[in-house]
């Protein structure tokens, strides 16, 4: 496509890296995809594969908007690349409601009204999800302190912490 | 009324937690091409060269925009003027042309297939700049501060009172920096439609806003312009104006003629927008009995060399007690950074932590309770005009809150409460806010299946407005809440100013009601008209709309089902749109306001302090939904915790650079840092503030709890820290 507003200077074509294909299985169905080596997991979800319910906040591993559950563990995606991926189990938020139920997670999230904007809910899911497996968080302060890695700029905290622990009793009983 | 006041679950939760709700870079558009920003390193001067060569050799690079090659934008400032921007200025023409205004300043716009070519090929932009002599520090440029207008006038003679005052408190406090840090980024995808027209998806509180600015600026027509943010990632006032990146992404896709994405990185976001610096001095004289004589307040706040922002920091001291004697004056320091911009309660948050705090010392020096010092001051009247408010329940606050935290246990001496190794402090502070309503629009399509579709140019920032929508039309129509779909967020829909300053809630509900009532008046008009109408008699007064009924209120039994009224009137919807204005009315003040316990421990050796427990008791009328107005507060308390000891932009005066850009060194509350946090809702009826006697609570919750917090923190150790944030080594120091 002919640039309208600055000539392209003389000189040797500066290569994009080359692509590589990645497969992926992602909410359960085979993906494959063709991507550079410096496109992320987030970015691979979100541009590549229309997967926009994973959000970019920081992109530096800082914020946790973009957690997804990689093999089951939670995972911050803006901080691996999808080529590093290859063959790996993605679950992200589009992922976790079975047949129209919501995973218990996402409706005690509603029930204790546990985001208000939405940007980080995604992150916020997952990483309780991914809190829940790990098992190590038994107590009020432990999950406070687990769940830190995901900001929540509109603060839910408390309502984010009552929703997890609902989630908990009900996997329990 | 089913569903207003009660805890209705949002109506939007399902969209949010399965990641379905879209939000402004998440639009999907065939051929999106990618934008990368470049951003000035120097915060003064102009762009002596920019040299796009080895960005252009990129593979898959597109285009490089700049001033020197963009495509036409309006010259005239006029066409940048939103409807936030300051009075006094010239907004920021962003690419318009050489001149660097600040550090951070977008100077050109890499365009590519991807987005990752789009951010190296940024990085290959070499920019040569003059410098010019550049200021960003406001200790050093208060000294030239000039005073602004305000609507306040003062009362008495303030300084000759100060000076007899049998007990004097005279303090500076300062609020660095702040960034309203969304989580989301701020983004725009324009699609490019190919006859010209345009479709935005935009990270903005106010679509029409962006919409008209977008219309100045390119020289459109409405019609060939559509602003859509039917989901915003938070906003916190940085989103009021309409923020560059729309701009440039618009600029793109007039340039390439295709659709273009274009995403801030978080470290750009900090060049956006922030709360302005502020020195608070306060100056307050009581009597020996404690009751308060004069008060005195001074705000020092920056702005930017091109615009003049300011908001009300000083006004609340002389309207929230009882004195005879007030002063006030708001300066401002021009420095080389951005324009600061509405941030959660914006004048409010900052001046009222002057004056909580210097309450307190005053309570300290007149060896008083700090809640009988404001029981003391306590007015049932606005001191700035001398006029009664619509209602004010703070006594009330004070009251619960203080029930609820135990506040009788408290022992006033500082470092006297202690819990194993830390110090124990309990403070408090009140918070006020305005409730205010603006001129808003409701289109209402009732179907003669019983479905309702309500349509407004308001956006759902996270505040809940898509639920209490619902819940008000629901109640107001007479349906189930499952029967009402709501859509807002898109400038073409009815019209509506931008989200904020608390009062989305009143306008909005005012405009359903306005137009539910037009429905009414049609539904009844029909319902006479069928053979044998029940109504036949009645008077449009008795008529009521419940559970899908056009019932007489004096009979309920008597109504006739709203389906078939519309059946045989032969119609198979009703449409209704109509604008509720809003009458100005000076005979009452409308406020909110609240009472904020908290209390800290802090370790003794290590200066670390833990905001244990928030008691925050609100009086803000009537509270539509009891579940997200209780978040909305939570979420005012959690913010007030980062401003009292986290929240610090960090600039470097002898760059101009903001230093911490990100969320990593500007900390935020996170999850550990927030304990127990009780919300009250003092009832408040109030059927002189609006029909409805709705206030509106998306401020108040943040207002005096950096006070209540910094006091708590003087309880607990004995030293006071005026300078937020309050840090270790400030404590320790």
């Amino acid at each position: 496509m002919a640039r309208k507003f600055r000539k392209r200077p003389s000189g040797p074509t500066i290569p994009a890296p080359a692509k590589i294909p990645v497969s992926l299985t992602v909410n359960g169905a085979a993906r494959e995809i063709v991507v550079a080596p410096w496109v992320t997991l987030l970015d691979a979800l979100r541009e590549h594969l229309g997967l926009t319910g994973t959000k970019k906040g920081c992109d530096h591993g800082q914020c946790g908007a973009c957690t997804v559950l990689l093999d089951g563990r939670r995972i911050n995606s803006c901080m691996t690349f999808a080529v590093m991926q290859d063959g790996a189990k993605v679950t992200t938020v589009e992922g976790l409601a079975r047949d129209g139920t919501l995973h218990p997670v996402q409706q005690a999230f509603i029930d204790h009204d546990a985001f208000q904007c939405g940007a980080c809910t995604s992150g916020q899911i997952c990483s309780a999800i991914g809190l829940i497996a790990e098992g190590r968080a038994k107590t009020v302060e432990e999950i406070r302190e687990l769940m830190s890695g995901n900001i929540c700029r509109c603060g839910a905290y408390p309502n984010i912490v009552a929703a997890i622990r609902q989630a908990m009793e009900r996997e329990r009983s | 009324m089913a569903y207003i006041g009660t805890p209705t679950s949002r109506v939007d939760g399902t969209a949010k937690v399965t990641g379905t709700a879209k939000y402004a870079g998440d639009a999907a558009a065939p051929g999106l091409a990618y934008g990368a920003v470049v951003t000035s390193t120097i915060p003064k001067g102009r762009i002596a060269k920019i040299d796009a060569g080895a960005a252009l050799r990129v593979a898959g690079v597109l285009d490089v925009l700049s001033h020197e090659n963009r495509p036409r934008m309006a010259r005239r400032t006029a066409a940048y003027k939103d409807d936030v921007a300051p009075e006094q200025g010239s907004p920021f023409r962003p690419l318009y042309d050489d001149k660097i205004l600040f550090s951070g300043q977008p100077i050109a716009l890499v365009l590519a297939e991807e987005w990752e070519i789009a951010r190296f090929a940024a990085t290959l932009v070499r920019v040569e700049y003059d410098v010019a002599p550049f200021v960003t520090d406001l200790h050093v440029e208060r000294e030239r501060a000039f005073a602004v207008e305000q609507p306040h006038k003062p009362r008495g003679d303030a300084d000759n009172a100060h000076a007899a005052a049998a007990v004097r408190h005279e303090a500076e406090y300062f609020i660095p920096i702040e960034h309203h840090n969304p989580i989301e980024l701020y983004a725009s995808t324009v699609l490019w439609q190919g006859d010209g027209k345009l479709t935005v998806y935009d990270k903005t509180q106010g679509v029409q806003n962006v919409g008209n600015y977008l219309c100045a600026v390119f020289n459109l027509k409405p019609v060939e312009l559509r602003v859509l943010s039917p989901f915003m990632g938070g906003g916190f006032g940085s989103g009021l104006r309409p923020q560059y990146q729309v701009t440039l992404a618009v600029l793109a896709a007039r340039a390439l003629e295709r659709p273009v994405r274009l995403v801030l990185t978080r470290q750009q976001m900090y060049a956006l927008c922030y709360r302005p610096a502020t020195i608070e001095r306060l100056v307050l004289g009581a009597e020996r009995g404690g009751t308060l004589d004069s008060v005195g307040h001074e705000a020092i706040a920056v702005t930017s060399q091109y615009e003049d922002f300011a908001r009300n920091d000083t006004g609340w001291s002389g309207q929230l007690y009882k004195s005879r004697h007030a002063k006030y004056v708001h300066r401002l320091a021009r420095v080389d950074l951005p324009t600061p911009s509405d941030m959660r309660a914006p004048g409010a948050t900052t001046g009222v932590y002057g004056l909580e705090c210097a309450m307190d010392e005053l309570a300290v020096a007149l060896k008083l309770d700090p809640v009988e010092l404001r029981l003391r001051c306590y007015s049932d009247r606005d001191q700035h005009e001398d006029i009664p408010y619509t209602s004010k329940k703070l006594r009330e606050c004070y009251r619960q809150g203080a029930a609820v935290f135990g506040w009788d246990r408290r022992n006033r001496e500082p470092r006297s409460m202690r819990d194993g190794s830390e110090l124990v402090g309990w403070g408090m502070a009140s918070g006020v806010w305005e409730a205010l309503q603006m001129d808003t629009a409701v289109r209402i399509v009732l179907g003669a299946n019983g479905h309702a579709e309500i349509s407004c140019a308001f956006s759902d920032i996270g505040t809940g407005t898509y639920t209490i929508v619902a819940q008000v039309a629901a109640d107001l129509l007479g349906l189930p809440l499952e029967a009402v779909t709501v859509q807002l967020g898109d400038s073409t829909l009815p019209q509506a100013p931008v989200e904020g300053g608390s009062w989305t809630a009143a306008s909005v509900s005012h405009a359903i009601a306005k137009t539910a009532d037009e429905i009414r008046k049609e539904l009844w008009r029909l319902a006479k008209a069928m053979p044998n109408s029940p109504l036949a008699a009645s008077r449009l007064d008795d008529i009521a709309l419940a559970d899908g009924r056009i019932i007489d209120k004096k009979d309920g039994g008597r109504g006739v089902p709203m389906a078939d009224a519309m059946r045989h009137g032969r119609r198979d919807r009703l449409a209704c749109e109509s604008t509720n204005t809003v009458k100005e009315d000076t005979s009452h003040a409308r406020n909110t306001h609240s009472a904020i316990f908290a209390e800290v421990k802090v370790d003794e050796e290590l200066g670390v302090i833990r905001v244990t427990r928030v008691v925050s008791a609100v009086a803000a009328g009537r509270i539509l939904n009891t579940k997200t107005a209780r978040s909305q507060i939570m979420g005012g308390v959690v913010g007030g915790i980062g401003m009292a000891l986290h929240e610090e932009t960090l600039v470097d005066h002898t760059l101009g650079r903001m230093m911490n850009a990100n969320i990593a060194e500007y900390h935020v509350p996170v999850n550990a840092d927030v304990h127990d946090i009780e919300v009250i809702f003092v009832d408040e009826p109030d059927d002189l503030v609006n029909p409805l006697g709705i206030k509106g609570v998306g401020e108040i919750g943040i207002v005096g709890v950096a006070a209540a917090v910094a006091n708590a923190v003087y309880h607990a150790t004995g030293k006071r820290v005026r300078d937020l944030p309050i840090t270790v080594d400030k404590l320790l120091r």
